[in-house]
This record gives structure tokens, C-alpha cells and sequence, in this order.
């Protein structure tokens, strides 16, 4: 069995006419933890809302491979049944319906593509109650709607509950310490580390290297104009904070 | 009621209107048209005494002289009164003395209704009524709500054996001159339920009423009042479902409550009528009035869930007439295909601090209407009172429509009245929200109205809140575009 989790090739995608992502590749194995980088308008979001299977975004060419299966055509759903997961910038509030009960609905609807059955209330809550210790999440959350009226520090830990109790193989965080300060982010930054295993890969999309004091990436890439213009180790964050991104998009002009 | 999404899903795979069946019972109609005669003709097969007669035919009088009324926010034919028989009952052969003399179709028809009385009988809990077309044919739990006083019955019955209470109450809170519906209601009803709770008497269980309308060409003019006596409690519980036919079939009800000093009514509805097909053709018109009186600090609480009828006209209000009464108005309204609903209440403040909170959810799909329209009334001597309305309009599509015709008086400075309204369309962020976490596209939807209709599907009795979550899910079926 390969260890590759997913493999992206040659991707080009486009909104509105617009074309976002222009010939991307990427390879991530199990295990591995990558941080994608990039300025404003380089195509950050847009790629963790294609792997998604968001299809607001017309794919032109180029394919995903998920475990070994083309998923470039597949509906969001059935990705996040396989086990893709997308940590949201920008989560959405559900007014009226609970967290537990959101929660509890998705798990139900991926065992019901397994053919596995819902699992047991005494089960669900015991689950709950431990992976929310793992994110500190206070417990009257948990009952209130989803996201509605949480601070955007607590959506942002809501969003690594909702991951540690759907265990995904491949979680994407899409700028998921924006809007956090130190002390948040370091608890996020300990939930993700602890959901870590040889199993799983990890794609962390930011735009400082601070969050990566606390996740350690393998990799580093720079993702410009649609296209990852370099990859590095972890140095190479450290090299963007200080020199910023233009001495890179020279670099590829010449 | 037990339901499991084995059979959600099979409803879904079946999704066209699950009540649209046509039971064939031989029925007693009268002929077509509507004149004295036909008044007449109603009011002797009933057996009716003669100031019940009068009482027709003095509504029959005033409605000739009255027009439709023509303000709601719906475009609709006008239905013609004279091509539709205004008596249909179920034939019966002899009087029936128990459940087992009730014909076996019809107790079949309730059982596809899922509202099998035997099984409620055992279950306990639930008190039904039936009323099919125009006549009530069962009524379960009478002996041991009679233990307690309480009368639980058909209207006819009522009108035989509490001749009095219909008397000295019916048209006291909707009189014949209120509407043109109303007065139509007034000259040609048939039956429909009564209830009386006796004083102090909290009553035991829920008490429903199904409706249905089974013969074609028929109209359906029931009546029900409901009194509830100083210091009682009742929850009575309406459910209507009608055969899926081309042509319009025209329900004009009218409800009438009572709730006397101290007294509670909690009154829901659960109204699927056949809404029409896809392209709009055939449905019920649901044209309602109910309107309940509150008595010194007593409490009408009206919850209603709407889901059928091709066009809804309805307003159930409160006249809070006795210091510190308090009305509440809860609504969700669905509409889907060409469906047009203008629905909202009426709040009458008369007494001193009196108070009422309106919550309306208004959900609209397809190239359906969907308006609220409501009053907040306070009145020169409603010192001290306090109004809260919140209208909220939930948008499924970009060609159905939402409207909202809020009116204020205000005729007491000492008065608060407060208005919330807004307006949302179902995001496409928030279905994928859901579907990336791995939550179908369809189980999205149903999850966001539920969440949405919240605040109202609480208020319903435990037993029907499943079944209305089940309707809404139903009725919003592939809607969102």
C-alpha cells in the first residue's frame, strides 16, 4: 500500500471566468504535515475549497487523487466520508440547530454510507465529551447553535472539535489562526499536534509564520499566481517573514 | 410515533403528496349549488333546532350582500358557489353505538392517516376526533374525559346535548357578520368538533381533530368551539389532510375559542391540505377564520405549522379582552410550487396589561407567495401592555417571493410594542458547510428550516413536532435552486 495520501496534478481551476488555480502539484503523504503560504490573491483558499469539492469553481483541468481514487468529480459529501476535512476561515452559523445534533447527524450519514449503524447516544456523548476536553471547549457550546453568536476565537476551536470527532485522514486548515490570539492559538495549534498519527497528513494555509511555531511543518510551499513557486522545510517560513514574497516572484520572472 | 430515516427515506424516494388517496365510501351529498333550500336541507338532515335555522339563514342573508374579500396577497379563481355541494357525509346506515360499527374503509382512511384509533385508543395519551368531508364519525376517549366533565365531541352532537353552551356561545367571537367566509361558514356548516372543559379542570390529554376532505366537488364547512371554563387547561390539536385532485376544493372554517378567567388554550395546527401539483393546477383553498377571547388573566396560545393548501387565507387572533391575558401567535409557513399563503394573526389588546408575542416563520420555495400580515391592536384602555412580533422569511429560490404587512395601532401611550423582521435566503455557504461535513445536500436542508422553524416546532405537542419536522422536510423536497 502506497503511502501517498493524496496527489494533485496539473490543476487548473476558474470562477466567473476568472481563472484561480494555473497548473498546481501536490503530492502529500501519510504522516506529513505541509504549510502552504502565499500572498493575498495567490489561490490559498481557493484550493482548500476545490479539494473540498466546492463546485462553485469549474475545473479545467488536471485531476485529485485521494487514496489512490479520482475524486476530481466527486460531491463534498462523499469526500468527507472518505475522510477529507476542511477547517473553514470563515465558519457558518446554523441557527437552531445544536452542535451535538450537527454532529451527530454527520457521523450518522457517514456510517450510513459504510453501512455501519448510527452510533449509540451513551457512545456519541462520550466521544464528545472527550474530544472537547482535547480543544478546551466549554461545554455550554456544545448545545448552543452552530457557531452562532461563538466569538471567532471560539469558532475556530469549534472547528477542531468538529475535526477530532470526525478523525479525518486528510484535514486542510484554511487560515485557521486568523483572528486568534496567542493563548487560542496555542490551544488550537495542541489540538491539531495531538491529532496527529503516522495515519493522517495535515495541510496548514497561513500567512504568518507564527502558527507554525506550533505546528511543525515537513514542508513549506509558496503558492503565487496559482502555482507553488517553491517548497521548502520549515526555514523557509522563517525566510518569508523576513523577506516577504517579492524576492520569490522575481526569482520565477527570470 | 416512532420514525426512523429507513422510512424518511422512503418517503423521500416517494415524495409526491403521501395523503392523496381517495377513499370510496358511499357518501350522502347534497346537490349542487347553494340557495334557502339548501340551507334548509342541511339544517334538517342535522336534526337542528329552529334558532340554529334562524341562525343560517340570517347568515345566508348577509352573505349574499357581501363580497370576496379581496385585499390578501394572492391571485386565485374565484371559487363557484353554486357548483359545489355544500353537504357530503359518509352514508350511514344506522346510528353508531362504538368503533366496530364504523365502516371499515373509513378506519382504514385513518389508518393511512396514521392516526389508527384503535392503536390510540391502547397508546392512550390522545383523544381524536375525525371529521370526514363535512361529518364527524369518531370520537375516542369519550367515557373517560366524561369522567372529568369534559365534553368531547361532534358539533351535531353538541348542538343535541348541550344545546345551551352552543347557544349562549357560538358566534360570539366569530359572528356571521365578520367575513365573507365566515358568514358563508355560518349559513352552510355542516360539523366539526366541540369542546368543553369544565371549571378547574386541567384536561388529561391532548385533544385532536383530524380533518379530511375525501368526496370531489364537495366543500369542506366545519366549525369548531371550544370553551374552556374558568381556571382549565386544554391542548387541543388540528391535523387536515385531502385527496390529490385537479380541481380547487374550497375549506372555509371558521374556529372559535373561549378560555374564560384563568383559563389556558393551547390550540395547534398541523394543515397539509393537497397544496396542488407542480405546475399548480387543483388544491385546496384554505380560507379560515379563527379568532379566540381571552377572559381576565387567562392565555389562548395558537401554534400552527402550515404546509398544504394552494392557497392559504388565514388568521388566528386573539381578543385579549380580560386585564393580564395573554395571547401568543407561533407560526412556520411553507410554501413550494405555485403555492400562495397570506397568513398571520390579529392581536387585540382591550385589557389592561395584557400581552402578546407573535413569532412567524415564513419559508418560501419554488415560485411560491408567501406573506405575513398581522395586527397589533392596542386599545385606548390598554394601559400597561406589551406586544412582541418577530417575522422572519427564509428564501429558497430567486423566484419565490416574501412579504410582510405588519400593522401597528397604537391607541395607549403607556403601551410597548416591539417588531422584529428579517429576511434570508438559504445559503449556498451553509449547505456546503454541511455537505463538507459530510451531510447530504437534501439532510442539509432539512436541517437548516428545522433549525430555522425551531422556535415554533417547540411549541407543539412532543407527539406532532416529529410529524411536522417530517412535513417540512416533505414539502421543501429538491426545493432549493
Amino acid at each position: 500500500m502506497s503511502d501517498t495520501l493524496i496527489e494533485i496534478k496539473d490543476l487548473k481551476c476558474r470562477i466567473d471566468n476568472q481563472n484561480i488555480l494555473q497548473g498546481l502539484n501536490l503530492k502529500i503523504n501519510k504522516g506529513e504535515v505541509h504549510a502552504i503560504m502565499g500572498p493575498n490573491g495567490s489561490g490559498k483558499s481557493t484550493l482548500s475549497s476545490v479539494l473540498a469539492g466546492n463546485d462553485n469553481y469549474e475545473i479545467t483541468k488536471g485531476s485529485i487523487t485521494f487514496l489512490g481514487e479520482d475524486i476530481t468529480e466527486m460531491s463534498p459529501e462523499e469526500r468527507s466520508w472518505k475522510g477529507m476535512f476542511l477547517a473553514f476561515q470563515y465558519p457558518v452559523e446554523i441557527p437552531g440547530v445544536s452542535n451535538i445534533n450537527f454532529l451527530r447527524t454527520a457521523l450518522n450519514e457517514r456510517n450510513k454510507y459504510f453501512g455501519i449503524d448510527s452510533i449509540p447516544a451513551k457512545d456519541f456523548l462520550k466521544m464528545v465529551a472527550e474530544k472537547s476536553m482535547l480543544v478546551g471547549l466549554d461545554n455550554k457550546l456544545k448545545n448552543r447553535s452552530v457557531n452562532e453568536g461563538f466569538s471567532g476565537g471560539e469558532k475556530k476551536r469549534n472547528e477542531i472539535f468538529q475535526m477530532a470527532m470526525l478523525n479525518p485522514k486528510l484535514a486542510i486548515l484554511d487560515e485557521t489562526d486568523s483572528g486568534l490570539d496567542i493563548d487560542a492559538l496555542k490551544i488550537v495549534a495542541n489540538g491539531v499536534n495531538k491529532l496527529k498519527s503516522s495515519e493522517n497528513a495535515t495541510v496548514v494555509i497561513t500567512h504568518y509564520q507564527r502558527l507554525l511555531d506550533y505546528i511543525v511543518p515537513d514542508f513549506v510551499h509558496v503558492l503565487h499566481e496559482g502555482k507553488i513557486i517553491k517548497t521548502g522545510d520549515k526555514s523557509l517560513a522563517l525566510e518569508l517573514e523576513k523577506k516577504g514574497y517579492d524576492w520569490l516572484k522575481t526569482d520565477t520572472a527570470i | 410515533m416512532s420514525y426512523t430515516e429507513k422510512e424518511l427515506k422512503k418517503e423521500l424516494d416517494n415524495k409526491s403528496y403521501e395523503f392523496g388517496f381517495v377513499t370510496d365510501i358511499e357518501s350522502d351529498k347534497a346537490p349542487i349549488g347553494l340557495n334557502e333550500d339548501i340551507v334548509k336541507l342541511i339544517s334538517s338532515k342535522k336534526k337542528e333546532p329552529q334558532w340554529l335555522l334562524n341562525y343560517r339563514l340570517k347568515a345566508f342573508q348577509i352573505w349574499k350582500t357581501m363580497k370576496e374579500p379581496d385585499w390578501a396577497h394572492v391571485k386565485y379563481t374565484k371559487p363557484d358557489f353554486q357548483n359545489i355541494s355544500y353537504y357530503s357525509a359518509p352514508k350511514k346506515k344506522k346510528e353508531l353505538q362504538s368503533l366496530d360499527e364504523v365502516d371499515p374503509e373509513l378506519l382504514k382512511t385513518m389508518e393511512k392517516l396514521g392516526i389508527s384509533i384503535e392503536e390510540q385508543k391502547k397508546l392512550s395519551g390522545v383523544a381524536v376526533d375525525f371529521v370526514m368531508d363535512s361529518v364527524s364519525v369518531a370520537t375516542s376517549f369519550k367515557d373517560k374525559l366524561g369522567e372529568l366533565g369534559i365534553v368531547f365531541c361532534s358539533f351535531s352532537e353538541a348542538v343535541q346535548n348541550h344545546p345551551e353552551l352552543i347557544k349562549k356561545y357560538m358566534g360570539t367571537v366569530v359572528p356571521y357578520t365578520d367575513n365573507y367566509y365566515a358568514a358563508l361558514n355560518s349559513a352552510v356548516f355542516s360539523d366539526g368538533s366541540f369542546c368543553y372543559i369544565p371549571k378547574g379542570v386541567r384536561c388529561p390529554m391532548e385533544l385532536s381533530t383530524y380533518f379530511r376532505i375525501n368526496e370531489s366537488g364537495t366543500g369542506q364547512f366545519e366549525r369548531t368551539l371550544l370553551i374552556a371554563d374558568e381556571s382549565s387547561y386544554v391542548s387541543y390539536l388540528e391535523g387536515c389532510t385531502a385527496p390529490s385532485r385537479d380541481e380547487n376544493q374550497l375549506h372555509a372554517a371558521v374556529v372559535e375559542l373561549i378560555a374564560l378567567d384563568k383559563a389556558e388554550i393551547k390550540y395547534s395546527t398541523v394543515q397539509n391540505w393537497y397544496p396542488g401539483d407542480k405546475n399548480g393546477k387543483g388544491g385546496v383553498y384554505n380560507f379560515v377564520t379563527k379568532r379566540g377571547i381571552c377572559g381576565y388573566r387567562s392565555k389562548i396560545s395558537w401554534t400552527q405549522v402550515e404546509t398544504g393548501s394552494a392557497v392559504t387565507w388565514k388568521y388566528p387572533s386573539c381578543i385579549l379582552k380580560g386585564d393580564y391575558s395573554i395571547g401568543e401567535f407561533y407560526s412556520v409557513a411553507v410554501t413550494n410550487n405555485f403555492q400562495q399563503a397570506d397568513t398571520g394573526t390579529k392581536m387585540i389588546h382591550i385589557g389592561k396589561n395584557t400581552k402578546s408575542t407573535i413569532i412567524s416563520k415564513g419559508i418560501s420555495a419554488g415560485k411560491s407567495q408567501n406573506s405575513y400580515r398581522g395586527l397589533v391592536k392596542i386599545g385606548k384602555g390598554a394601559k400597561n401592555s406589551r406586544n412582541f412580533s418577530q417575522c422572519d422569511s427564509l428564501l429558497m429560490t430567486d423566484q419565490c417571493g416574501a412579504h410582510t404587512y405588519p400593522y401597528i395601532e397604537c391607541e395607549n401611550p403607556t403601551a410597548t410594542v416591539e417588531h422584529e423582521a428579517t429576511t434570508s435566503k438559504i445559503g449556498e455557504e451553509q449547505l456546503f458547510y454541511c455537505m463538507q461535513r459530510g451531510i447530504s445536500e437534501e439532510k442539509a436542508i432539512s436541517l437548516i428550516v428545522n433549525g430555522y422553524a425551531k422556535e415554533v416546532l417547540n411549541k407543539l405537542p412532543m407527539e406532532f413536532a416529529v410529524e411536522a419536522q417530517k412535513l417540512l422536510e416533505i414539502s421543501l423536497e429538491g426545493s432549493v435552486g
